[in-house]
């Protein structure tokens, strides 16, 4: 959305949030300014076989948290999360009957779809991979939806009353941060005034936790799953897989400002690169992200000097962690050691897609309270990792301007700026 | 170092092409004992695949950091024929 | 005519690479298509017998390792090999050479469905009849959603921005214009467009259980849009990916194709059954003409979804008519010889119609015999129309709801 942005402008209205340690906002920013962490071993399924064990996994109860029995059997876990979420965000806002259809949109991003489904489903059809069943109605009726990750986005937009703009956006783990930055440009653009966005994924389940045993860039630490996830420190070995949701309501600011609706942040600035290196590699230089990072300020007319805080990528892999403190220092100078960096990471795990939207969402939740939630599990710096990731204890901090950071496979690095609410015209 | 290798270059050719397929511009039929596995065209990821098709077909169990310990096929080799001589 | 076509372009299409059950190459798919040849066959990847679906556009087998470097043959599903024997044509077309350009100029946004499906097959199969160990590390990324945008974007060194996005089967044309929004935004060329297919057992279920799959055995029978006769819809492998350029970029470094400007775009979501509301797809064509700046009038040959289910052409056939008034506008569906392509569809409609553009003639719609909707729709059938074509509107829709329409036009 480089270069879009005279005019129209786009602040966050409402935030709805399924994350590990709690269903709903306030649970979740409890969490994560009390730097408690919610990883633990593996509940989702017999983790027994693999290599890493362990998890952020969500209490997420469908018929508490508001979904009929039909839902929940219907829906795959992402869509229900995504559906939690939205309508937790829709009533923050209060945007429903507000918004005209036509001018109102869904973009929701997700890495693995219904992961969780299809590996459940595949293993019935096959009788566990034994043999191929032709029966061509064994299974779920609802195979279908799981195929394709956009019938998420189709029950999200009846949900909204959303007639406009409706998709996925999908970047692998820098979904969640793309997803905004693109609903940010259709309403930019003039395609929509409003659009609920946000990112989800559940894939705790066999299939994503052997791909990442395959590649060991999961913790093998199953002994003390509670402290496992450790960005930056000199002892982490790998990152905790996670699941969760948050979305928002996207909305045009001046539309915004017509219901008097209350606004979170504006959604200033957001870029994204490629780093055409490797599809899971990261090159020492951290060059992309830098230039991202660069490019998503330049949109939002900041210099680095005026980067409160960091939302770090921070997901506890020596690759990430040391790349990303790279990109850092090169694209915010000898600022860099003055900004708060923290990784979100620590407590809540690596929910691939959705944790950019978890991120953004703390983001937000970090400039309406003032206060930068910790690094967890953060207590001896890998040397090479040298800025100020705010070990263990949230920190008081004003927040006018946050950044986000975003890195996944396929070689996607991503910035996004969230800039404290503007003022009134008036 | 096993007495008796069991574990020889060529299967190891093998199975990389097999798992990790073949840089057209890299001759693995040449002398790439002590060429790196970055300079054949492997990284990492083709490296994990073809370890843990070793660990299965000849039932090792290699050292949790293989792939960062192994930079050449030689040093590979090592290491899979020093796992089987300790399994023996 | 309010303007269409009389400015000069921002940006301009200078690249087609394509893939298809009719050909690997933008010009062997081009002339099966005016020949009217179908690669609609009984499917031959696996045995479909017990399917209540067996015929497919199905890509012929062909040595991959003569297009694919070796390195990612092991990595890569079925549709990304395509994707990136596409990606090098389109990029080969447009004499473009990336890793000459800027370090960021360049970018990639490509449209998908379900991933490399049947890679994930293969792995999951591994995982539940052997065990977790089995699992290929290529797994965490050979099956995800934007595998075609990372694989391009590293075969060409790629370094802009870079996405993949999902909207069933109208994905395609969502992406060609997130591609063009980072155009206006400054990026000098993207590569973008969407190659799709998901032929395997696993897969194939998934497809029937969406309801909308043509039971007919017959290749020449199984997918009839706008026929009294149609029955469902049948789907293929393969779509198109196309290089766009900032059009000053492109004159300054020479390139030698212009085949056309997306004028206009835009998108629409039914809403809810029973909300008593209007079906989104008229309103995405009127709102794509309107941001082309142009009138019904100035269209001259519209690319239909033609979803070959009955109900969806007739609403089709009657937002087309409600629109251009009836039989106003010569209408195609060459996919008729291909499938739907899932996410590879609409790019390759968008080709094709650029091809049309060039050429001066429409493409045909196959194996029509007895017209449904004659009294709405002017198809052009069996055999190519050679006329002046200076512009396209192209119609896709995703099941769901997803409706997108996207306009191009000759780069003056």
């Amino acid at each position: 959305m480089e270069g879009i942005s005279e005019g129209r402008r786009v602040v966050i209205t409402g935030i709805g949030v399924v994350s590990p340690g709690g269903v709903g906002r306030k649970q979740y920013w409890q969490l994560l300014s009390a730097g408690r962490t919610a990883t633990r071993t593996i509940s989702l399924f017999d983790a027994a076989p693999f290599r890493s064990r362990v998890a952020a996994e969500c209490d997420f109860d469908p018929a508490a948290a508001g979904l009929s029995r039909r839902q929940a059997r219907q829906w795959d876990r992402t869509t229900q999360f995504a559906v939690v979420a939205a309508r937790e965000a829709l009533e923050d806002s209060g945007v429903l009957g507000q918004s005209e259809p036509y001018r109102t949109g869904v973009m929701m991003g997700t890495a693995c779809g219904s992961t969780m489904s299809l590996d459940s489903e595949y293993a019935l059809v096959s009788d566990e991979g034994k043999s191929w069943l032709v029966d061509e109605f064994h299974g779920s009726p609802y195979l279908y939806d799981y195929f394709v990750p956009s019938s998420m986005a189709a029950e999200l937009a009846w949900i909204c009353e959303a007639e406009g703009p409706v998709g996925v956006v999908s970047t692998g783990c820098t979904s969640g941060v793309d997803v905004l930055g693109h609903a940010a440009d259709l309403i930019r653009e003039g395609h929509a005034d409003v659009i609920t966005t946000g990112a989800s994924d559940a894939a705790i389940s066999p299939i994503t936790v052997a791909c990442f045993d395959a590649i060991k860039a999961t913790t093998a630490r199953n002994d003390t799953p509670e402290t496992a996830s450790r960005p930056f420190d000199r002892t982490r070995n790998g990152f905790v897989l996670g699941e969760g949701c948050a979305v928002f309501v996207l909305e045009e600011l001046e539309h915004a400002r017509r219901r008097d609706a209350r606004v979170y942040a504006e959604v200033a600035g957001h870029a994204s690169r490629c780093n055409a290196y490797s599809m899971t590699g990261l090159s020492d230089d951290g060059l992309e992200m830098a230039d991202a990072v660069t490019a998503a300020l330049d949109m939002a007319r900041h210099d680095p000097a005026e980067v409160d805080y960091v939302n770090a990528h921070g997901s506890a892999t020596k690759q990430n962690d040391r790349h990303e403190t790279n990109a850092l220092k090169r694209s915010l100078g000898g600022h860099a050691y003055d900004i708060p960096v923290s990784s979100i990471k620590s407590m809540i795990g690596h929910s691939l897609g959705a944790i950019g939207a978890l991120e953004t969402a703390a983001c937000a939740l970090a400039i309406e309270h003032s206060v930068v939630p910790p690094t967890a599990n953060l207590h001896e710096s890998d040397p090479e990792c040298d800025l100020d990731y705010v070990p263990l204890v949230a920190r008081e901090h004003r927040i006018a301007t946050a950044l986000s950071v975003a890195s996944g496979f396929g070689g996607f690095q991503s910035a996004l700026v969230l800039d404290a609410p503007p003022r009134s015209a008036a | 170092m096993a007495p008796f290798p069991t574990f020889t270059t060529k299967q190891l050719v093998d199975l990389l092409r097999e798992c990790a397929g073949e840089d057209e511009a890299v001759d693995l039929d040449g002398d790439i004992l002590d060429l790196a596995f970055t300079d054949l065209g492997y990284d990492s990821l083709a490296l994990f695949n073809t370890v843990s098709r070793i660990e299965r077909d000849y039932a090792v169990e290699l050292p949790e950091d293989v792939v960062g310990e192994a930079g050449t096929p030689r040093q590979l080799l090592d290491l899979v024929n020093a796992g089987i001589a300790e399994r023996v | 005519m309010s303007g269409g076509g009389t400015a000069s372009p921002r940006h301009v299409i200078t690249g087609i690479g394509a893939v298809a059950p009719t050909g690997l190459t933008c010009a062997d798919y081009w002339s099966a298509v005016l020949r009217g040849e179908s690669g609609i066959r009984t499917l031959t990847r696996f045995d479909p017998s017990g399917y209540s679906a067996t015929v497919a556009g199905e890509i012929p087998e062909y040595t991959a390792s003569r297009y694919v470097p070796g390195r990612l043959l092991p990595q890569t599903d079925r549709m990304t090999r395509l994707a990136l024997i596409a990606a090098e044509e389109a990029l080969a077309d447009a004499g473009a050479d990336p890793s000459a350009m800027p370090p960021f100029a360049c970018g990639a946004v490509t449209a998908a469905s379900a991933g490399g499906f049947e890679f994930g097959q293969k792995e999951l199969e591994a995982l539940w009849s052997k065990g977790g160990k089995y699992v290929s590390a290529y797994q965490s990324f050979a099956w995800f959603y934007p595998v075609n945008t990372g694989q391009i974007s590293i075969r060409h060194g790629l370094r802009g921005p870079g996405a993949a996005v999902v909207a069933e089967q109208a994905g395609g044309l969502d992406a060609i214009a997130k591609a063009r929004r980072h155009i206006r935004s400054g990026t000098p060329l993207m590569v973008t467009g969407g190659v799709d297919g998901s032929l395997s057992p696993w897969s194939w279920l998934c497809l029937i259980r969406s309801g909308r799959m043509s039971a007919s055995p017959d290749p020449e029978a199984a997918f009839l849009p706008f026929d009294r006769r149609a029955q469902g819809a049948v789907v293929g492998e393969g779509g198109a990916l196309l290089v766009m350029e900032d059009a000053e970029r492109a004159r300054e470094r020479g390139a030698s194709h212009r085949y056309g400007e997306v004028a206009g775009y835009a998108a629409t979501f039914d809403p809810r059954p029973g909300s008593g509301r209007p079906p989104g797809l008229r309103r995405a064509i009127t709102m794509a003409l309107a941001d082309a700046g142009m009138a019904p009038a100035d269209v001259d040959v519209v690319f239909a979804d033609a979803y070959g289910v009955p109900a969806l052409d007739a609403a089709e056939a009657e937002a087309l008519a409600g629109v251009f008034g009836p039989r106003g506008v010569p209408v195609t569906a060459p996919k008729t010889m291909t499938g739907r392509l899932l996410a590879g569809s609409a790019p390759l409609d968008v080709a094709t119609a650029l091809l049309s553009i060039r050429d001066g003639v429409l493409p045909p719609t196959v194996h029509v015999a007895s017209p449904a909707h004659e009294h709405l729709l002017d198809l052009v059938r069996d055999a190519p129309r050679e006329q002046r074509v200076s512009s396209a509107l192209v119609v896709s829709r995703g099941q769901g709801g997803f409706n997108s329409a996207l306009v191009v036009r000759a780069a003056a």
